[in-house]
């Protein structure tokens, strides 16, 4: 690794007794992490204009560590406490950083309704198909017969497709990479930052620790090969047959289009109703 | 001041409605809110005026999203609302307590109906006493303020809003649905006599600012996110900087100071009004709609000769012991007319309690009287009993 990005990680992190942070070692929020921060630092934000807001869970508690405004909300009200925060200050960047559980299970209401308005925040969806913080039951995206503290049998509740819900939902900028792919993370996260509306970005992750051990899947190392070898780009898994798709995951961005933005549209409904009356 | 200013506008103004223009004149800019009989007029009301003025209306996706959108707004430097009923509330129960916790300014409108469950939507009630004061988990303070007309509906609203921005809190405005929806003239003040209390920024350099100081003195001055203060917010306990601890002296510290902000305010907070009470012999204890049938069958016994008054709480929680002491410890009897199964009587039990010896205990009453079917209590029922207790 080169000394820039590292120095450049360090601009963006808390100095102030925040060290060392909860997460287990092997697990992929640090990733994300780094991701997140050599995005905002390559687009040249400064640290004020930037709102990071989580719900709870390993992957919320993010916000801590790093320089900015920062909003460690309730489960799975991230998305909520954002939308006040645009609303009220259209001019900051809000980002919402999330889990499965956090979004689409307690959070789910906020994320659809947030896609359907439009409104300019980015969630940064890290998505290790389990509840982590609470110490592994199953999430709306743990796979079909994987294990759960709390499937001991095997999952048996069908999974979501986050990007197919947030897509459904109306969501204008939607995308997924993985941990693995940290370039294409940060790249990923940098086009959602930029992009006016609502931007999903799903980043497929691991929690070795909590899930990797419960249905065997090696060490940190070898779940990061698993992404590599699985979530595979779009055009790739098209080619597939379907039984080959069983088991892959697809990458790239699925939508990105312009749609008038819910705090800019407001905006404007302020201003003609200031416009002094025609006769 | 110049005699125009003093000048008020004389109006007829529906109760709800009072509580939106009474928010607007204290600066309310930020609402969201989702639609519940009886409340629903505050969010129109909103809803039409808020735009015009480039002020922020959002209706949101539930309840729960509206109380973390004004939580979100405030810490972005709103004066934020959201109005409701007691479905609603339930709802907001955690994100009051968040707001509570990381000592967000805002205020919370509850417009009672009847209970529990979707109970009487159209009907008033009192039943929500006890869940302004506890409906959140955890030892959260609580500030509630409860009118009993239309022009106090707007005096208190704008009261509210200057008590979450003085004390960093989320407060609770109660109304119920026929204070909500009745109609009374008032007098609306000029706007620029109207004391309002705005957040004051914070002036020492950032890396002095300390979001959660030990001693605060109220108010003080606040930072909002985007003004170069990159704070840091949780629901977690926290230390003065915001950053989540385990360690006890720290959630001592914290807890201290979420009690102190109220222990050591009461008198700016608490307001009572008492009635004909100097040399009354009964006293009725009551507060918002019922209050009004009190004060009538009040003057209905003094027509009688029956020396009876009231001692009425503009401010719920914190409860007003010292006055109750003051009034009404050389009482006969105490008169606890509501709309519920007696949660007002009760926390007027635990200070008289505290100070009636068994003796006095035994002689002395204090008397609920509960309706929680949708109807109003009236003057002559309340009559009967300062009758009965003569
Ligand atoms: C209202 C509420 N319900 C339940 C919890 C307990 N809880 C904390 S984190 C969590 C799940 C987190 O899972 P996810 O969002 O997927 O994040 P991860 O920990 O895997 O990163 C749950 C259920 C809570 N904090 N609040
Ligand atoms: S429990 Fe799993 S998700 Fe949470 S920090 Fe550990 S490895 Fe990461």
């Amino acid at each position: 690794m080169s000394n820039i990005p590292q120095k450049q990680i360090h601009k963006y992190l808390r100095h102030d007794k925040k060290f060392p942070h909860v997460w287990c070692p092997g697990c992929s929020n640090g990733i994300v992490l780094g991701a997140t921060i050599r995005a905002i630092a390559e687009l040249g934000y400064e640290k004020d204009e930037v709102a990071m807001v989580s719900g709870i869970g390993c992957s919320s508690r993010m916000p801590v560590y790093v320089d900015f405004n920062t909003l460690h909300s309730l489960h799975g009200r991230a998305i909520a406490y954002a939308t006040g925060v645009k609303f009220f200050k259209p001019e900051m960047k809000v980002v919402v950083v999330t889990g499965d559980g956090d979004a689409t299970a307690i959070g789910g209401n906020h994320f659809i309704h947030a896609a359907r308005r439009n409104i300019d925040i980015t969630v940064i969806l890290i998505n290790n198909n389990i509840y982590g913080m609470t110490g592994g039951q199953y999430s709306p995206t743990t796979p079909d017969g994987a294990r759960a503290t709390t499937a001991p049998y095997g999952n048996i509740d069908r999974t979501f497709d986050i990007c197919k819900l947030a897509i459904g939902a109306g969501a204008t900028f939607v995308a997924r990479t993985s941990a693995y792919h940290a370039q294409e993370s940060k790249l990923f996260i940098s086009k959602a930052l930029e992009h006016k509306g609502f931007s999903l970005v799903e980043i497929v992750s691991s929690c070795p620790v909590i899930f990797g051990r419960l249905n065997k899947k090696g060490s940190p190392a070898d779940m990061l090969k698993d992404m590599k070898d699985n979530v595979i780009t779009e055009k790739k898994y098209n080619e597939l047959s379907e039984d080959e798709k069983a088991d892959k995951i697809p990458r790239g961005i699925f939508v990105e289009e312009q749609v008038p933005e819910f705090t800019a549209t407001y905006t404007d409904l302020v201003q003609s109703l200031q416009k002094p009356k025609d006769e | 001041m110049a005699k125009n200013e003093t000048k008020t506008k004389s109006v007829l103004m529906q109760g709800n409605e009072a509580i939106a223009r009474g928010a607007l004149a204290a600066g309310v800019n930020f609402f969201a809110g989702y639609p519940i009989t009886p409340s629903t007029e505050i969010a129109e009301i909103c809803s039409v005026e808020m735009p015009k003025m480039g002020r922020k209306f959002i209706q949101m996706e539930d309840e729960i999203s509206s109380m973390a959108a004004i939580v979100g707004a405030s810490l972005a430097g709103a004066k934020s609302m959201t109005a409701t009923s007691g479905p609603g509330f339930s709802l907001m129960a955690e994100g009051m307590g968040y707001a509570k916790m990381v000592e967000a300014p805002c205020v919370v409108v509850n417009v009672m109906r009847g209970g529990p469950s979707t109970g009487l939507p159209t009907k008033p009630s009192q039943a929500d006493i006890m869940q302004a004061r506890w409906g959140t988990h955890g030892d959260a303070p609580s500030i509630t303020l409860y009118p009993n007309s239309v022009m106090e509906s707007y005096e208190l609203a704008i009261r509210a809003v200057n008590l979450a921005e003085k004390y960093r809190t989320c407060v609770t405005l109660l109304s119920d649905e026929v204070l909500g929806h009745m109609r009374e003239r008032i007098e609306i003040p000029n706007l620029k006599t109207i004391k309002v209390v705005d957040r004051v920024k914070p002036t020492i350099p950032p890396e002095w600012y300390k979001h959660y100081p030990e001693n605060p003195k109220y108010p003080m001055p606040l930072a909002s996110f985007g003004e170069g203060y990159r704070f840091h917010v949780t629901g977690l306990a926290h230390d003065a900087k915001g950053f989540p601890t385990n360690k006890a002296s720290e959630t001592a510290v914290m807890m201290e100071r979420l009690r102190n902000k109220i222990r050591h305010n009461i008198d700016d907070i608490i307001q009572i009004e008492s009635f004909m009470m100097e040399d009354a012999k009964i006293a009725i204890f009551a507060a918002g709609i019922t209050s009004r049938a009190a004060k009538e069958a009040v003057l209905m016994a003094r027509k009688k000769g029956i020396r009876v008054g009231m001692l009425r709480p503009l401010t719920i929680w914190p409860f007003p012991d010292e006055a109750i002491k003051k009034y009404l410890c050389d009482k006969k009897a105490i008169i606890v007319p509501e709309l519920n199964e007696g949660q007002l009587s009760k926390a007027m039990k635990r200070v008289m309690g505290a100070i009636w010896s068994y003796e006095l205990r035994k002689s002395k009453n204090i008397i609920g009287l509960n309706k929680n079917n949708g109807e109003l209590i009236n003057p002559e029922e309340i009559l009967k009993v300062i009758k009965e207790v003569k």
